[in-house]
């Protein structure tokens, strides 16, 4: 597809790399010169200078032959009109970041009238996906398929577990319950395991499971499986915002610690059920006094990397906390995952990734079958959904018997809404939803599984 | 600062040498055709190239980091290795006796120079006169870029090749990805020679000479089949090499510009004017300079714009000794010689965009002087040309400048008059091919020292890659662990 990215910040790089991975003809603009020629000449990508809401940039970018136009620059304003006029000049589908809450809580009627396909609120995608991770509190990460009956949890092996030393065929027997484990992390290596692999502590684990099994194999573990009940989240930025929304209406108890009084005073009548406290959410003392010891979960969500991650070791150290961190710099990831820092999330990646997730369904109505895509674990793995529309080459024959290419699993298949963890005797059929987790990329169709 | 990623240039090197093998396979064809024994060693070359690149390339790259550095690297030597492996035809058929020779030949028709060592070029055989003007072809949009055309290469580092390739301040691309902006470059360029060969043809000239000519022409390389050049052709002939030189003289973004119906775009680019008025008034000037040597106006004009096209765009092509014209028609011809093409073409020289950016500069830093306060940029096509670029752009005069007044003195060495080593320079490190005096139309490079060859083969792919790529390879922090 033809795509022209409006502004070159993180979230504008990140998806300038991926979608130009991906093979779309990538078509960037950005007022700052140095950023552009930056991606220009990093990736794949041509590069324009220029006010990207100005008719004539977009035209000298292609929009009218372009079939997406994402606006993501540091404006809500710019970003809408770069929209307004791409759909006039080009016809083509539209995505705007727009962050200011003023007009998120607008965001239908804005999205009607301006003919936009998609709107993206990173602050509110963030707190969501931290909401969903504390749904599940042992989980680092959730990822939803067949309209959320399949989900793929992310699990990272604690020291002293049963798990360690453990072969995966001994699973079932052993903890007498029935799990099916896609990936394996270890290191810098992913794989994809077969029934020897043997796993080990600080291994992240994603597993395939119906909510029941998997929280039996917690329990198993001894991980957390209920719900916290009561939060204590630092910083009172938007983030804050939505996510103690959330959190409120599961009923959990929240406190936010804000530094700045008069959005305290905000914070208090947008949340009149949540506790907002007034002070330094990084004094020590202060985080004592408001019960940090005795915290189910713990979020640190202010404006500072660093504040943050030193927020989360704290906690840690103090309290047996599901622990969130916030971070806004995709850049050192590598080292912030070693510092076990419970969940972190990238609310720049999060809107990158959601992006890029239409733009694949989009691209999914024109040519394949995928449903739902996710990359998970840096990228090196592909979770998909196919459905199997037509008769093909894996319908009707059991999977032992499937030439499968190496390193595909199959992992699930929705069958009549019946959700199969398949076995060596599982049948794909027509109408059947299947996904796969393969560290090969490009797939296109069920039947590319095969050899 | 990061090593170099030794494993990737191997990478890209071995895929070179696999499409060096694939260019043989013309001049097999063309011996078979017309019989001839030498086509034996095309042959053995192409196979050679073909099981040595084949091999090569299923060692993959280690890491595929890939920076500006890499692709300089890379592009330098692709070039030096396929002049190597180039020369060995013209040596194993002993059609040029001295390897060095016979480099000096193939850098030559792959920078497009067209410069000869050669004094009777009408006895070769017809294989080894097809493959001199295929190498021009080839060197005229790049091999790099035939082959970022053609493979798939993901990855950034086909930017980084590009631009090291290409020629011009600044490379932009036509379209989003690097290897449709390669296919379309070659299918103009393809496009173009194609309606030459037709041309020619039509105007009554064999097929294998319309093919061969057609090359040397669109790559604006200047390799003929006659010790004359040009000169035997009838002027309706001359007339079609005179436009097809010009039109690979412009900036090949504008035909782009054409194809995608925005022809006002291209009409307005400023280059193209500078570019065609600095040759019709080179021409208009040596017209009036020489009118006395011919019957017709109209053939005095012919012959000079036929010159100042030839010259101007690098190609190398004369119809009559220029050399025996008066002084100010030779300094007129020197001129242009060193201005070039357009960037983006397939001429060489100093180029006309970055003498448009130069004259600008000077006529800024004037307006400067009467008021010192003023701030003015420096626009080009309504479009704000960038600090970097005007960096760069002084920095390559600098760096053009050094490297002329090094090869002219190294030259001095050997026992021509300053004219001819001169001119001899010019001709070289711009791509042009016959340059003045001993060195002329009518003369060759056979003379010079082995030595003396090497400075000008160095200076002609320095000039072909416009300076940078070649003088990295000389940088001892490129090569440092």
């Amino acid at each position: 597809m033809r795509i022209i990215i409006v502004g070159c910040g993180n979230v504008g790089a990140t998806l300038a790399e991926q979608l130009s991975k991906e093979g779309h003809n990538i078509t960037i603009i950005d007022t700052r010169e140095r950023l552009v020629q930056n991606l220009a000449n990093t990736f794949d990508v041509m590069g324009i200078e220029g006010n990207g809401a100005s008719f004539s940039v977009q035209a000298e970018a292609g929009v009218e032959n372009a079939d997406l136009l994402i606006a993501v620059t540091g404006s809500d304003e710019l970003n809408l009109l770069c929209c307004l006029i791409a759909k006039k000049a080009g016809g083509c589908h539209t995505i705007a970041r727009v962050r200011n809450p003023v007009y998120s809580r607008e965001i239908g009627y804005i999205k009607e009238e301006l003919g936009l396909s998609m709107v993206i609120n990173p602050e509110h995608a963030a707190a969501m996906e931290m909401g969903r991770v504390l749904k599940f509190p042992s989980a680092v990460k959730i990822d939803t398929f067949a309209k959320g009956r399949i989900e793929l949890i992310h699990y990272r092996i604690a020291e002293g577990s049963i798990l360690h030393d453990m072969a995966l065929k001994d699973i079932p027997t052993k903890l007498h319950c029935d799990v099916l484990v896609c990936v394996v992390e270890r290191g810098d290596d992913v794989v994809i395991p077969d029934g020897n692999f043997i796993l080990k502590e600080k291994d992240t684990i994603s597993i395939v499971a119906s909510s029941q099994n998997a929280m039996k194999l917690f329990k198993k573990m001894g991980a957390p499986t209920t719900r916290a009940k009561n939060a204590i989240i630092v910083g009172g930025g938007e983030t804050s915002f939505y996510l103690a929304k959330q959190l409120i209406s599961m009923g959990v108890e929240v406190k936010i610690i804000e530094k700045d009084k008069e959005r305290c005073e905000e914070l208090s009548e947008l949340l009149p059920q949540a506790l907002i406290i007034y002070g330094d959410g990084t004094d020590r003392d202060l985080l004592l006094e408001e019960g940090m010891v005795h915290a189910e979960a713990f979020a640190s969500l202010t404006n500072f990397d660093e504040e943050n991650i030193m927020l989360t070791l704290f906690a840690k150290s103090m309290s047996k906390a599901k622990l969130i961190t916030q971070v806004h710099r995709i850049a050192y990831d590598e080292i912030i995952n070693e510092l076990d820092l419970g969940t972190v999330i990238y609310p720049k990646y999060i809107t990158a990734e959601s992006i890029i997730q239409y733009v694949r369904a989009m691209q999914n109505s024109i040519g394949s079958n995928i449903e739902t895509l996710y990359r998970l674990n840096d990228n090196r793995v592909e979770a998909l959904e196919f459905v199997v529309k037509e008769d093909s080459p894996v319908v009707g024959i059991p999977l032992q018997q499937l030439n499968l290419k190496e390193n595909i699993l199959i992992c699930g298949i929705n069958h009549k809404g019946n959700i199969i963890t398949p076995g060596g005797q599982s049948v794909i059929s027509v109408g059947d939803t299947v996904v796969i987790v393969t560290v090969i990329t490009g797939l296109h169709d069920i039947k590319d599984i095969l050899k | 600062m990061e090593t170099m990623n030794y494993s990737i240039i191997r990478y890209i090197l071995c895929r070179v040498i696999e499409f060096a093998g694939l260019f043989f396979l013309l001049p097999c064809l063309v011996a078979v055709i017309y019989q001839e024994q030498e086509g034996y060693a095309f042959l053995l070359v192409a196979v050679g190239c073909l099981l040595l690149g084949g091999i090569g390339k299923h060692w993959k790259p280690k890491s595929k980091v890939f920076y500006a550095k890499e692709g300089f690297v890379t592009v330098s030597l692709s070039w030096i290795l396929l002049s190597v492996i180039g020369a060995l035809p013209f040596y194993l058929t002993r059609e040029i006796p001295s390897y060095v020779d016979a480099l000096f030949e193939t850098v030559s028709g792959l920078t497009t120079t067209g410069g000869t060592i050669l004094t009777d070029v009408e006895v070769l055989s017809r294989c080894t006169q097809f493959w001199r003007c295929f190498t021009h072809w080839i060197g005229g949009m790049g091999v790099l870029v035939l082959i970022l055309a053609i493979l798939p290469l993901s990855g950034s580092y086909n930017m980084h090749l590009m631009r090291a390739e290409s020629p011009g301040p600044s490379v932009g691309k036509l379209v989003p990805k690097v290897r449709n902006t390669a296919k379309i470059l070659y299918g103009i360029y393809i496009a173009i020679t194609l309606t030459q060969i037709i041309l020619l043809f039509f105007a009554g000239m064999p097929l294998y000479d319309a093919i061969t000519l057609s090359f040397s022409t669109t790559g604006t390389g200047g390799f003929g089949l006659l010790n004359s050049s040009i000169a035997e052709y009838p002027m309706a002939t001359q007339t079609i090499f005179m436009i097809f030189m010009i039109l690979c003289g412009v900036n090949f973004n504008l035909y782009y510009l054409f194809l995608i119906r925005k022809p006002k775009d291209a009409i307005k680019s400023e280059e193209l004017w500078l570019y065609l008025g600095l040759m019709f008034g080179g021409a208009v000037l040596i017209a009036l300079n020489i009118r006395d040597q011919f019957d017709s106006v109209y053939e005095t004009f012919h012959t000079a714009l036929f010159h100042t096209a030839s010259i101007m765009t690098t190609t190398g092509f004369s119809t009559v000794d220029f050399n025996l014209w008066p002084e100010f028609s030779k300094m007129v011809l020197l001129l242009l010689m060193i201005i070039g093409a357009c960037a983006g073409s397939t001429g060489g020289g100093f180029k006309v965009s970055r003498l448009l950016i130069v004259i600008k500069s000077i006529r800024n830093e004037l307006s400067y002087v009467v008021h010192p306060r003023s701030i003015k940029k420096i626009h080009v096509d309504g479009h704000t040309v960038s600090e970097s670029v005007i960096k760069s752009t002084q920095i390559y005069v600098m760096t053009y400048v050094a490297i002329y007044i090094v090869s002219v003195l190294l030259l001095s060495l050997d026992k021509f008059d300053f004219v001819t080593n001169f001119s001899a320079v010019a001709a070289n490190l711009n791509n042009v091919g016959p340059g003045f005096s001993a060195v002329g139309p009518t003369g060759n490079f056979s003379q010079y020292s082995v030595f003396s060859k090497f400075v000008l083969m160095f200076d002609m792919l320095t000039g072909r890659l416009e300076l940078f790529p070649m003088l990295i390879l000389f940088s001892p922090k490129t090569w440092k662990r």
